[in-house]
């Protein structure tokens, strides 16, 4: 059931109107079964995939909250006749107990996500390997669909059972909340990745009908339904056609198609983002923001901290610190301290956790080498920016350029043309040919391209690009408008007649033009498949 | 407390660390300063800081990481 779809929209009207009418108390029951549904019409052997992660995260959760709580009484009972020494071994012991539940419960839930997702990954390195090394011997590819949402709910539920180990949030003792927490519909298809913390509250909460905070919602659905429909719909037939005849389209098309895709990429993520968190509101729940302005980063650190932050940060609490801090990272910090100097030494345990987390996020992405190029690659540009820093610091006081207009205007271009370029890893999504299409850019000198008329002949007509154009001033405008504060509050200011036009305006944009009827086809999100 | 301002100091000359209460909330600490301090800290207090103690709470202030430091060095 795609988000775009009238299954979807009908689907969703009988959730509010239910979510309203059944006495409140059974309001979180209700939104269980309904993802559950939703979760079905995905794929109804899926489920058991959601329910193994649910229940062995509940039943992990449960047991090391119950080793902690076992803690906190014996330690309060022999208070006065422990020494602190004995104490703390009695504490180390049980966190070694809690350790070991955790790590189970991490390897079952990592196993399943490893086996369905990477399983035909390695099956064909191991090919690749058996072929280079001149074996007549290949194995067979094994016929396993990825359940939806797979990577998602499970590092939310895998980011919950570390909480509850690291005394961050109690185990929640209802199974079934556990489980909605898990499923609930909104972010199966593609995430944000919320925290038990942030998100539990207002999950489990009841609710009564608000006005506003309904009307807030349906606005922000609407506003996600432009950006995917108007836009990253629309713009995917000049994506599609640009990328896939790699032979037709080379040199200045490469550089067309690498921003198109961006602009594909950042209406259909943010858009599915701004349906799935205008749903939730709808339904008085709050899901934490996933994207802050992403392209008006001005370095690629800036625009992770902006971009996906709910996966950004969920990698740096529970890969990126762990790692970086833990005592052998420490003990060879000192080692290379030691051996490389100060300067180098101490920067080793950020540049290797780093690389790992980058090594998890191109992975996460997708079981096949161009993510992993693609997260390394942002690892590395990171990492450059990082050591050039005190040059920067440098140019900035010689220059005095630091704060200024243009300046900034040309570190927001650099950061959008730097991400672009990495992605062309995603567009490809094969590394040797990437790199041969990204070097056509340098070889194959088109660029008259565009303006002698070619980009009219690559599925794009010229009211697309009258659309697309007026949808980017749009996105741009609102953008802009909400660096001092909610567009929506702002609009919600205005006279009624005022308010009225916007809106109303802006859900007969979506349409009359959004990309379907005859030669479109809704299609599904990017990040779903992810 | 003097030991703690200086390897904050240190890595940002520019922030006044005995007044700001804001450094992870502003975005004065990235992820990189934070890994960066506590290995300092490790070395100069002889604690262990653990990823779990990494909240905001712990680090929005030097008065907050100093509570910290207090806070392990009695429990080791």
């Amino acid at each position: 059931m795609l988000f775009t779809s009238y299954e979807f929209l009908g689907f969703l009207a009988a959730v509010f109107l239910l979510y309203y009418l059944i006495p409140k108390r059974f309001q979180w029951g209700l939104l269980l079964v309904c993802s559950y549904v939703f979760y079905f019409f995905a794929g109804p052997s899926y489920l058991l995939y959601i329910l193994a992660t649910t229940a062995t995260t509940y039943f992990t959760a449960c047991r090391i909250g119950k080793l902690g709580e076992k803690q906190k009484a014996y330690i309060k009972s022999v208070k006065e006749t422990l020494s602190k020494d004995e104490r703390k071994a009695y504490k180390e012991k049980m966190k070694g107990r809690q350790w070991k539940w955790l790590l189970a419960c991490l390897l079952i839930n990592l196993g399943i996500l490893a086996v369905v997702k990477y399983t035909n990954f390695a099956i064909s390195n191991v090919n690749g390997l058996l072929r280079i090394a001149g074996s007549a011997k290949q194995f067979g590819f094994l016929d396993i669909a990825l359940p939806m949402g797979i990577s998602f709910y499970t590092f939310q539920a895998l980011g919950y059972l570390i909480d509850v180990y690291r005394g961050t949030v109690p185990a929640e003792k209802n199974p079934f909340k556990l489980a909605l927490f898990v499923s609930f519909f909104p972010q199966l298809v593609q995430g944000p990745i919320s925290r038990f913390g942030d998100l539990a509250k207002s999950l489990f909460a009841q609710h009564a009908f608000c006005g506003k905070t309904v009307s807030y919602g349906l606005q922000r659905i609407l506003w996600g339904y432009f950006k995917k429909l108007v836009i990253a719909d629309r713009i995917l037939a000049g994506v599609n056609t640009l990328i896939r005849d790699t032979d037709a389209y080379r040199g200045a098309y490469v550089f067309v198609g690498m921003l198109f895709y961006a602009l594909e990429l950042y209406a259909d993520f943010t858009g599915g983002i701004d349906i799935t968190i205008g749903i939730a509101e709808t339904l008085g729940i709050t899901v934490k923001e996933n994207f802050n302005r992403p392209y008006f980063s001005k370095s690629i650190k800036e625009y992770w901290r902006r971009w996906h932050i709910t996966m950004g940060t969920w990698f740096t609490d529970y890969i990126f610190y762990p790692i970086s801090v833990c005592k052998p990272m420490l003990k060879f910090s000192k080692f290379a301290r030691a051996r490389f100097g100060e300067a180098v030494g101490k920067r080793m345990p950020v540049y290797l956790s780093s690389f790992a987390v980058w090594f998890a996020t191109g992975i996460w992405h997708g079981a096949s080498w161009n993510f992993i190029v693609w997260g390394l690659g942002n690892w590395a540009v990171i990492m450059i920016s990082q050591e050039l820093e005190p040059l920067y610091a440098r140019f900035h006081n010689r220059f005095s350029v630091q704060g200024k207009f243009g300046f900034k205007l040309f570190q927001v271009i650099r950061t959008v043309l730097l991400m672009s370029c990495l992605r062309t890893f995603d567009c490809y999504r094969n590394v040797p040919l990437t790199f041969r299409m990204f070097g056509t850019m340098f070889t194959e000198w088109n660029w008259r391209i565009l303006w002698d008329g070619s980009l009219l002949r690559i599925g794009l007509g010229g009211l697309d690009y009258i659309l697309l154009a007026l949808g980017v001033l749009l996105l741009t405008a609102v953008s802009l408008l909400q660096r001092t504060g909610s567009v929506r509050d702002k609009i919600a200011e205005k006279p009624y007649p005022v308010r009225f036009l916007v809106w109303y305006g802006l859900f007969l944009i979506v349409l009359l033009a959004g990309a379907y009827g005859a030669g479109y086809d809704a299609s599904q999100f990017i990040y779903n498949q992810f | 407390m003097e030991d703690l301002l200086e390897i904050l100091s240190d890595l940002h000359p520019e922030v006044d660390f005995e007044t700001c209460g804001s450094l992870i909330d502003d975005k004065i600490l990235d992820s990189f300063d934070i890994v960066s301090i506590i290995s300092e800290i490790n070395d100069q207090f002889d604690i262990t800081i653990s990823a779990e103690k990494i909240t905001p709470d712990n680090f929005n202030s030097a008065k907050a990481i100093y509570a910290l430091i207090r806070e392990l060095e009695d429990e080791e």
